[in-house]
């Protein structure tokens, strides 16, 4: 490789790092808007879930077709990072396969790494298919958590494009390997041998058939194609739902611990009620200022990881395809509450930054992202919870949302205030006195 | 006309005695007519094993589930922490209830207000009482009857409760076949989330018409329900259908007061 194509190979890396890694840190920062949750899990907790959920696609596995395909993709995804290094150090150093020729060549390891690319070239073929079978169900198949409002526009574009980056990575994969091969069979002497792969080596005899300049043309197309989509893919992912490559991981590990069923308790109403019931109980001395806020009306008001989740989302609408709201014809689809807040983060962080941390645009998430029908829609019933196959809870933040209609805006269907004042008045939701709870005994015995 | 006993904690107290388990009857089970069914035929299992048991009356307070699914912390705390308050004061140790909403309040959101109680659903609590040998249950007139059972959300996913409630249902010799969506798919009655006390959001379809529609697909000749908003929501369900002369819907504890003729 001459020197020429190193200098441009560096300052597309380094440029394409110098910008992934700029907005890494504003995603960062938005995510920490979020106010401050302690997560209650232990290691163990922590690594089992991890292994099971987010290596192991555990919940995927629900619908075994689809997990299978999305596997191919997920195990096609790791295993070229391995042929990507070695692009980068190649890259830099203007070397030509550098894992195979100077550190692996003559012993088992050169055996390793043919059986790795080999590996890499079987499963690219895979992911072929499986990406033109991602396509057709997307746009022809009209599965119904693929076709809600919720994905209009950019979202359908954005599941659209990365299947298309997908084949176009797989095609550079092949001329390269391909191109390679074919160039090692034109010209042994020039060419040194490094390895053969099980499809290129198939491939690379018609290939070699060709003037050696165009098959030389190939291998370079293959290789710069290669690794341009690798840094266009990166630079691109922080926009997409694709982001969960990277954040189902850290989302997985720090999975909530309790059961499905319990909700985050308000330590302040909690110590305010608790005063109304003993006010001479001496206060506890807390250097911690819990904040009074009543719920969520805003990303910045919901916690750190609910924000997280958010930018985790794959948008896959599993959830909302088991929510029994949205299956009955309710506003209400628990992604959509995932991508809402998402969009209104980035449109709040936005301001934020350009315009200073007090930017208001005269915006909330609850109301002008998410309405209240939506939420008063839900059950509870931790449907989409179950169904998530990166553990995010759509739920955590409808009931915060909720909270916030209830306690600050005083915004509550008739029946829920009689509800509340006949729970204050006679501790149940019915208007029944406390005095009738055993009215059933007498019939018991008549 | 028989004698069943219901103990009151105030009362035993007063003697200076404590019962081994309190059960909750929570405000379903104490006031709506449908689930007082379900509380009597739990308390006639509870008397015919001789079980030592309790019921606060008139100091038991709502859980608090509705008020704080609402959103409404306020109200929920007050009543959690009356609830506590009075528990405590008992010092009660065990408590079993029929309501899986009182039950995942009791068992996952007390502790951290400083109620701390075991706490078991009335489908492991008789799972538990047949295993032990202690409770005998016979097919009686359900035997080789189709039953469906439906799962409870707070139950299931909110606790990974599945097995209990079905463990029930093979005693009474009778074939339980399975809803497509079952177990963690089951799809949610439509109750939850303090819904039961307020009218549905507009869209095509109530949930609980949608849950019966799977019911009646496989046919039963009973759904089983182990929840009172469950209970409800799929008497309703099926009242709307005009199949409540051919479809029935019961409780757990029903079942099995039932079929031993209690
Ligand atoms: S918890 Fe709410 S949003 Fe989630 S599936 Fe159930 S009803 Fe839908
Ligand atoms: S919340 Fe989970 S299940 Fe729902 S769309 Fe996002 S990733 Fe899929």
């Amino acid at each position: 490789m001459g020197i020429l194509q190193q200098i441009i190979f560096a300052i597309l890396a380094i440029g394409s790092f110098y910008f992934v890694s700029k907005k890494v840190k504003e995603i960062y920062q938005n995510i920490m808007m979020g106010q401050k949750e302690t997560i209650t899990s232990d290691n163990a907790f922590r690594l089992k879930k991890t292994l099971l959920v987010a290596f192991g696609q555990q919940k995927m596995f629900k619908r075994p077709i689809a997990a299978l395909l999305h596997l191919v993709i997920y195990v096609s995804f790791v295993i070229t990072q391995i042929e990507l290094l070695e692009i980068i150090i190649d890259g830099f150093l203007g070397t030509h396969r550098i894992l195979y020729f100077s550190l692996l060549k003559g012993n088992f390891l050169g055996d390793l790494y043919t059986f790795v690319v080999s590996s890499i070239e079987i499963l690219s073929l895979l992911t072929f298919f499986v990406t033109i079978a991602f396509l057709w169900r997307r746009n022809m198949l009209k599965l119904p958590r693929f076709t809600k409002s919720e994905l209009l526009g950019w979202p359908r574009k954005d599941a659209n494009l990365i299947l298309i980056f997908e084949i176009m990575l797989i095609f550079f994969i092949f001329c390269m390997n391909t191109g390679d091969k074919a160039l090692q069979l034109i010209d042994p002497e020039k060419h040194h041998e490094t390895g053969n792969f099980v499809l290129s080596t198939l491939l690379a005899p018609s290939l070699a058939t060709l003037p050696e300049m165009f098959v030389h043309f190939i291998e370079r197309l293959g290789w710069w194609g290669h690794i341009i989509m690798v840094f266009v893919f990166l630079n691109y992912l922080p926009y997409s739902k694709h982001l969960h490559v990277v954040l189902a991981f850290p989302n997985v590990y720090f999975s909530r611990p309790e059961p499905a069923g319990h909700i985050t308790n308000m330590a302040h109403i909690q110590k305010e009620v608790a005063s109304m019931f003993n006010p001479d109980a001496v206060q506890e001395e807390t250097n911690e200022e819990t904040p009074m806020i009543f719920g969520a009306k805003d990303v910045h008001e919901l916690s750190w990881k609910s924000l997280l989740e958010a930018y985790t989302c794959t948008e896959c609408g599993r959830c909302t395809a088991m929510c029994p709201a949205n299956l009955t014809g309710k506003k209400l689809s628990p992604r959509k509450i995932m991508m809402d807040t998402r969009d209104r983060m980035e449109d709040l962080a936005k301001g934020r930054r350009e315009h200073g941390p007090d930017f208001k645009d005269n915006k909330l998430l609850l109301g002008d992202y998410i309405t209240k029908e939506e939420l008063r829609a839900c059950t509870t019933c931790n449907a989409c919870v179950e169904e998530c196959p990166v553990n995010i809870s759509p739920l955590g933040i409808i009931v915060e949302l909720r909270r916030n209609l209830i306690m600050e805006q005083s915004d509550s269907p008739n029946e829920w205030n009689n509800m509340f004042s006949n729970l204050e008045n006679n501790q149940a939701p019915w208007q029944f006195s406390p005095q009738d709870r055993l009215n059933w005994v007498s019939e018991l015995n008549g | 006309m028989s004698d069943y006993k219901v103990p009151v904690m105030a009362e035993l107290a007063a003697e200076g005695k404590a019962p081994e388990v309190l059960f909750w009857v929570g405000c379903a089970g104490s006031f709506d007519q449908r689930a007082q069914s379900v509380t009597m035929a739990f308390v006639k299992i509870l008397n015919n094993l001789n079980i030592d048991f309790a019921v606060l009356g008139p100091e038991e307070a709502c859980s608090g589930d509705p008020a704080r699914r609402a959103g409404n912390e306020f109200v929920f705390q007050m009543l959690a922490q009356q609830n506590i308050a009075t528990l405590n004061m008992y010092n009660v140790k065990k408590i079993v209830t029929a309501c899986p909403h009182c039950f995942n309040t009791l068992k996952n959101e007390y502790p951290e207000l400083g109620g701390n109680y075991e706490v078991v659903h009335h489908s492991t609590f008789l799972q538990q009482l047949i295993n032990d040998g202690k409770l005998k249950v016979e097919g009686g007139e359900f035997k080789g009857k189709k039953i469906t059972f439906h799962d409870s959300c707070y139950l299931g996913r909110a606790n990974d409760i599945y097995e209990a409630p079905r463990a029930i249902l093979e005693k009474l010799d009778a074939e339980l076949v399975e809803m497509k969506k079952c177990k963690t798919k089951g799809l949610c009655c439509g109750a939850g989330g303090a819904q039961m006390f307020k009218e549905d959001e507009p869209g095509n379809l109530r949930i609980n018409e949608e849950r019966t529609n799977q019911a009646l697909e496989v046919q039963p000749d009973f759904i089983a329900v182990a929840c009172p908003f469950c209970n409800t929501m799929m008497t309703d369900g099926v009242k709307g259908k005009d199949k409540q002369d051919s479809i029935k819907v019961f409780d757990l504890a029903e079942f099995v007061a039932k079929a031993n003729k209690y």
